[in-house]
């Protein structure tokens, strides 16, 4: 791999071009007699300047250094990493869908409409949900945009002011408390029992006539399914609150059971992760979330609708939650999803499912006893190691994520969830071959060994990059965020 | 710096040191500093807000998460240690001294029975 060092700017020499420029045809003018003082550049611009072939290898290198989906593994837990069929990019290239605007008369853009349409009526299959909005540009306004839906209907029913607190298991992604915050509620955190799994008891003891909701992840950050889920749903329902799926591990359920089902109230879908559209520096997202009838009302506008052959943009709500996004969420990410379900369909979704979840359950075995595993029951798509054996000699879990990248892995999900020591959450998905997850699972054994044999090349980690370790302590208390001179 | 052993605690991690009956220093234990890992970033509460106990009053950002430390009494913030804000390393290398957080003047009457001594701490925090 070539070596990249050089910023661009340390690159630059006087005079030297990668472009011509026109000749200019515009009258010179003098700019500071239109422009504000303090709004007019007194230094010229440090603008790199670097000849084409300079310019084509900078950028060549760097993208030789980046790591995505198609350069290897990329087991980064609860991200669903999954590959991204090329298909979809074909599909949402067609003229129809990438060259029209969203203020164009619906009349000339049925077709994107239908699109749309077909979408939601699709994910009310995959949730068992009455309703959805393909608007939330991803998760995290997903969870933020299902709980103002929470609060309309509990300031409809009069308690609002009363129902101020959301509980949060405390495995739940931080997106959870976080939407809950910005959406204006408190949080109060229900600690996992033993099993990993949302303490029945726990619930009960932090619901009351302040409880808004739940918001829950089901399976779990652990990659355990919440087996208790129907009775949480009844016992958060008779207190009066409502339930938030995060289904940011809907990857792991797919045809096989619905939130609908498990008796939550709202759920927010993650289009680019279970339903394979670029993400991870590759995005947008996509967030749509989907609501039971009686929530209907309060579901932002505008929705699309079907009325005979013909759709339509309602807004026409008045107890709306009201925009949420502009025009009408990532419309080039859903048309991928659209895209990706359409091709699947209901049983190759269900396939997805059967074999991320056999896949995580075969790297978990292949690992057990070389790694403690804190949760000893079968696992969804997702499992959680602990590196407190390897702490003991003297290696973390972050040497450990850092010496996977020598052996050409992206590295796990670590340190969290918060509630395992030393974690390292491992997430291989669907698309991953047998002979993948071996390499995988040889080089986590091999690293095991390293542990107890070679520790010191663990604390170098990794060796073999362009850049070695990072001082991330450094970077975060003095970041840098602009190149000077 | 005050000597550990003359300190209360909390479960939560949080240090009391009572300089007179209605005046306290509050900061958090080298068991939480070593928890966090390097910490990057302090967000402080502001001078004369209200400490309400059992409610967090300000976060500590390390390398690895996020935490909340919540208030062990109630009162009016009377000074703020603003030094974290540019060396936030303190907390790691001085919990019990320079890296102190905020001073308290309490509004209610300090109950430190509901607190433990730095024995009790340390038996508490072996057996987490």
């Amino acid at each position: 791999m070539m070596k990249e060092t050089k910023l661009i700017f340390e690159q630059s020499k006087t005079g030297r071009q990668a472009y011509s420029l026109p000749e200019n045809d515009v009258e010179m003018y003098d700019l500071s007699a239109e422009l504000p003082e303090h709004l007019s550049r007194k230094a010229a611009a440090e603008l790199p300047e670097v000849s084409e072939l300079q310019l084509m290898r900078h950028y060549t290198a760097l993208a030789n250094n980046n790591f995505g989906i198609e350069t290897g593994f990329y087991p980064l837990g609860s991200c669903t990493m999954k590959y991204n069929p090329k298909v979809n990019e074909d599909i949402a290239r067609l003229d129809g869908f990438a060259n029209i605007h969203p203020l164009q008369n619906p009349e000339t853009t049925q077709g994107a409409l239908q699109l749309m349409y077909g979408l939601q009526e699709d994910l009310k299959q995959v949730t068992g949900m009455d309703e959805i909005s393909l608007q939330p540009a991803a998760g995290a306004q997903g969870e933020w945009a299902g709980l103002l839906v929470f609060k309309a209907y509990h300031e409809q029913n009069g308690d609002g002011q009363t129902r101020k607190t959301i509980l949060v298991p405390d495995s739940a992604h931080g997106t959870n408390p976080a939407s809950a915050a910005v959406a204006g509620y408190d949080v109060v955190e229900i600690k996992s029992n033993e099993n990993g799994t949302v303490g029945v008891e726990a619930l009960k003891a932090a619901l009351g006539p302040d409880t808004a909701g739940l918001m829950l992840t089901n399976p779990n950050t652990l990659g355990l399914f919440e087996v208790d889920i129907v009775e949480i749903a009844e016992i958060v329902h008779e207190a009066g609150g409502l339930l938030y799926y995060d289904g940011a591990n809907a990857n792991a359920i797919l045809g096989k059971s619905t939130p609908g089902e498990m008796g939550f109230d709202v759920v927010h879908l993650n289009l680019h992760k279970s339903f394979s559209t670029p993400h991870g520096g590759g995005g947008p997202g996509s967030g749509p979330i989907g609501v039971k009838s009686f929530l209907s009302p309060f579901l932002p506008v505008p929705r699309i609708e079907k009325d005979g052959d013909h759709y339509l943009l309602n807004s026409d709500y008045p107890l709306s939650i009201g925009r949420v996004k502009g025009y009408f969420g990532n419309f080039g990410v859903n048309v991928r999803a659209y895209a990706y379900i359409r091709s699947m369909g209901a049983e190759g979704l269900q396939q997805v499912s059967e074999d991320a979840v056999l896949h995580a359950n075969y790297l978990k075995a292949r690992l057990t006893d070389y790694y403690d595993t804190p949760y000893k029951q079968h696992c969804k798509h997702e499992f959680v190691l602990s590196g407190l054996r390897q702490k003991k000699q003297g290696v973390r879990t972050l040497d450990i994520a850092k010496r996977l990248l020598d052996y050409g892995f992206y590295a796990p999900t670590v340190y969290f969830p918060l509630i395992v020591e030393e974690c390292l959450m491992i997430e291989p998905t669907e698309t991953e071959s047998k002979e993948m997850l071996d390499e995988f699972a040889d080089a986590m054994i091999t690293i095991a060994k390293e542990v107890e044999e070679q520790p010191e090349v663990l604390h170098e980690a990794p060796i073999s990059k362009a850049v070695r370790r990072l001082d991330e302590v450094t970077a975060a208390r003095k970041p840098k965020v602009i190149y000077q001179r | 710096m005050a000597e550990k052993e003359t300190l209360y605690f909390t479960k939560e991690h949080e240090w009391i040191e009572i300089v007179n009956e209605d005046y306290v220093r509050i900061g958090i234990s080298d068991y939480a500093v070593e928890q966090l890992g390097d910490v990057v970033f302090v967000d402080l509460p502001a001078l004369n807000d209200e400490m309400e106990k059992e409610d967090e009053f300000a976060t500590v950002e390390s390398v690895k998460s996020s935490s909340e430390i919540y208030g062990p009494v109630t009162g009016k913030i009377a000074k703020v240690n603003d030094a974290l804000e540019d060396e936030p390393e303190k907390l790691n290398e001085s919990p019990f001294g320079e890296g102190w957080i905020v001073e308290v003047q309490t509004t209610e009457a300090l109950d430190t029975s509901e607190w433990m001594d730095a024995d009790a701490y340390d038996t508490y925090v072996s057996g987490l």
